[in-house]
């Protein structure tokens, strides 16, 4: 198993290191030493390369990860996993604001709390938040789901589109067109598969609330100017 | 007997002229602001009130098609292991596959690559066409992050961020539904038919300590290869373009209020933004105060019409230029043989700016499928290219005129202005005199 201890290593090696794996090979498995809260850790992953890193990361790390499966054993500054294609990111501890943001596929996993922002704009990731998230969280997601264990902050999914929320806990204030929904069978039979492949257990997905866009803000409308 | 007033010819009012008043009974009746494309179509100060000198006795003229006079310009040398070559200072700005037809974007990509220089993909993300069509290619990083892809990432040749744009700094944008078609909407990752918003600010970062790390993380991405532009509005070009240094970019690109957009509210079109001339300066100012005019690339953009406009954006500081309304109307927007078609639509040849609605009759920023057909990109290209090679000619001419074997070499020193306005935002003297408001001399 490579190890890149950041100490001593400088980051761009790191993550050139990470882009240069042939496909087929075999030494995938980085450990990565020291981050000391280094920005941009492990940023543009293409392959399916698992990245263990042994404490706290700064900004942005896991960035745009299309495939690999990146484990902070520790807590992440803002943008964690941002635009994220696929792949799995875990934090052990908690994450900054942005975490998820823009993201396009893939499974983030939380298992502390998140700040504001979590998963702005996401489009098409999941993110399971094992605590709670901060306020804007979910503002403008496109598609994807976010599921949030705890609480969720003030203006939950703001001027939402097709993303899929689901909280336990309670919202302090939904953002402008999103609503409770109903919980079908359906969402009851997604929630369950999102919260197995998060490794969740002890938690059932009846105890959550479905939260989505009212579809009411999709057509620019003057007669809707007290929502814009 | 009654008094009469003696006949007073009609006056209108130069405050509440015809098109004021035509436009209170528009958002009267209609109850909603207007949305349009393209810059400000006010008249602001512009290139057109600045002069070259030309030689004289104490400086000599080069020979016109005989003696070299260089237009290369190289971007991206500050930090990148791959900076970007270009033949010419002038290169195709940043519009968006969704505002702009797929054969449009391709012509675009054509007359660039003909013309040796670059162009720009947009909101939405990079198309394959565009890629394939396009030797060197500027991939936009947005604040919506439409299409957003780093495959996309690698393989253009440099990234800009996207923080404004002189149409509408502070502003983001909307893509109505008439014009998300499938294929629009799949880029987009929303449902078709519905608008789709541009974010006025980037989701995760604010400020210049943020944008830092963000460059950090696109310069690790795609380990150090791809020269960073950041791209800003004409509201604060001094402490924009410092901040921009700061932050790591590698090149800035600042777009003046006559840059034009695909669409916005004309009230933030007309009213939020400097001109052009009056961003220049500063910025050159600001690169030159930090040491980095010349090491960190200042492209302009915003009404560059002619090689005259190049050479003067040149002279007063800046690396390269950028052209996209001029690049359109190359490729046939507002094309006088469609008139029929624009008084239709309620407008005329020239004025036509309802690029939201889908409905060119060029062809050109729409997704209608029969109206995209109108457009010939190679043809369209070709004219692209024409008009490309006759812009650095001319600048060429003006160039050698001052005694310049390479564009670079134009300075401020070879400028006059015909107005006082022109005179203090260039800051060249005054035609005649040595003075520039606020600087003294005679």
């Amino acid at each position: 198993m490579p190890v890149i201890d950041l100490a001593v290593t400088p980051l761009r090696d790191l993550n050139s290191a990470l882009h240069a794996i042939p496909p087929g090979a075999n030494d995938i498995n980085y450990e990565v030493l020291n981050p000391r809260g280094s920005h941009a850790v492990a940023v543009g992953i293409d392959a399916p390369v698992t990245v263990d890193v042994k404490g706290s990361v700064g900004y942005y790390c896991a960035g745009m990860n299309d495939g690999g499966t990146v484990t902070v054993h520790g807590s992440a500054g803002p943008g964690v996993a941002e635009n994220m294609m696929s792949g799995t990111v875990v934090i052990e501890g908690d994450a900054s604001q942005y975490a998820g943001a823009t993201g396009r596929g893939g499974l983030l996993v939380i298992k502390g709390n998140a700040a504001s922002r979590c998963g702005i704009s996401m489009k098409g990731i999941d993110i399971v938040v094992h605590g709670s998230i901060g306020h804007m969280s979910a503002f403008m997601g496109q598609s994807g789901h976010l599921v949030v264990l705890g609480d969720a902050g003030d203006a939950l999914g703001d001027s939402l589109y097709e993303a899929r929320l689901f909280v336990r806990g309670s919202v302090k204030s939904l953002g402008a067109d999103c609503i409770e929904k109903e919980m079908r069978q359906e969402h009851l039979t997604l929630l369950a598969g999102l919260l197995e492949k998060a490794g969740v257990t002890q938690v059932k997905p009846e105890e959550f609330k479905r939260y989505g866009s009212a579809r009411r803000l999709y057509n620019f409308n003057i007669d809707n100017a007290d929502a814009y | 007997m009654s008094y009469r007033n003696p006949y007073t010819p009609p006056r209108k009012s130069a405050t509440f002229d015809d098109y004021t008043l035509a436009e209170i009974r528009r958002a009267a009746a209609t109850g909603i602001y207007d949305i349009r494309g393209g810059g400000t179509k006010r008249k602001v100060p512009h290139f057109d009130d600045l002069l070259f000198l030309g030689a004289s006795i104490s400086r000599y003229p080069l020979e016109g098609y005989r003696e070299k006079c260089d237009t290369s310009v190289v971007l991206g040398t500050r930090f990148a292991s791959k900076p970007i070559h270009l033949k010419i200072p002038i290169t195709i700005a940043g519009m968006s596959f969704g505002a702009l037809s797929g054969p449009a974007k391709e012509a675009l990509g054509r007359g660039a690559t003909i013309s040796g220089t670059s162009t720009t993909t947009g909101d939405g993300g990079m198309t394959d066409e565009e890629r394939g069509h396009s030797e060197t290619l500027v991939y936009q990083y947005l604040p919506s992050r439409y299409g957003m892809n780093p495959k996309d990432l690698r393989r253009a040749d440099a990234i800009e961020v996207v923080v404004g744009q002189g149409a509408k700094p502070g502003g983001g944008g909307m893509l109505l539904g008439q014009k998300i078609s499938d294929r629009v909407a799949e880029m987009r990752t929303l449902p078709k038919g519905i608008d789709q918003r541009s974010a006025c600010r980037h989701p995760d970062w604010t400020g210049p300590d943020d944008l830092e790390i963000k460059i950090l993380e696109l310069r690790e991405i795609t380990d150090g290869e791809k020269p960073i532009y950041v791209k800003v509005g004409g509201a604060r070009p001094y402490y924009d373009t410092a901040l921009a240094v700061k932050a790591g970019a590698d090149v800035v690109v600042l777009d003046g209020m006559q840059g034009g957009t695909a669409a916005t509210q004309d009230v933030f079109i007309e009213n939020v933004g400097m001109p052009t001339l009056a961003c220049i300066r500063p910025a050159v100012q600001a690169l030159q105060d930090l040491g980095m005019h010349r090491k960190v690339q200042l492209i302009v953009s915003g009404g560059i019409r002619s090689g005259s406009d190049v050479a003067k954006a040149l002279a007063l500081g800046a690396d390269a230029v950028s052209i996209g309304t001029a690049a359109l109307v190359a490729i046939g927007d507002n094309d006088p043989r469609f008139e029929e078609e624009y008084r239709k639509l309620g407008s005329t040849a020239g004025a036509y700016d309802d690029w939201h609605e889908g409905k060119d009759p060029a062809g050109i920023t729409t997704q209608d499928p029969e109206l995209m057909k109108r457009l010939d990109p190679i043809a369209a290209g070709r004219r692209l290219a024409n008009y490309l090679k006759v812009m650095t000619l001319e600048a060429q001419t003006i160039a050698r005129a001052c005694g310049k074997n390479h564009l670079h070499n134009l300075e401020p020193e070879d400028l006059c202005a015909l107005t006082i306005e022109a005179s203090a935002m260039a800051q060249v003297p005054l035609a005649g005199t040595s003075w520039i408001p606020g600087k003294g001399g005679l």
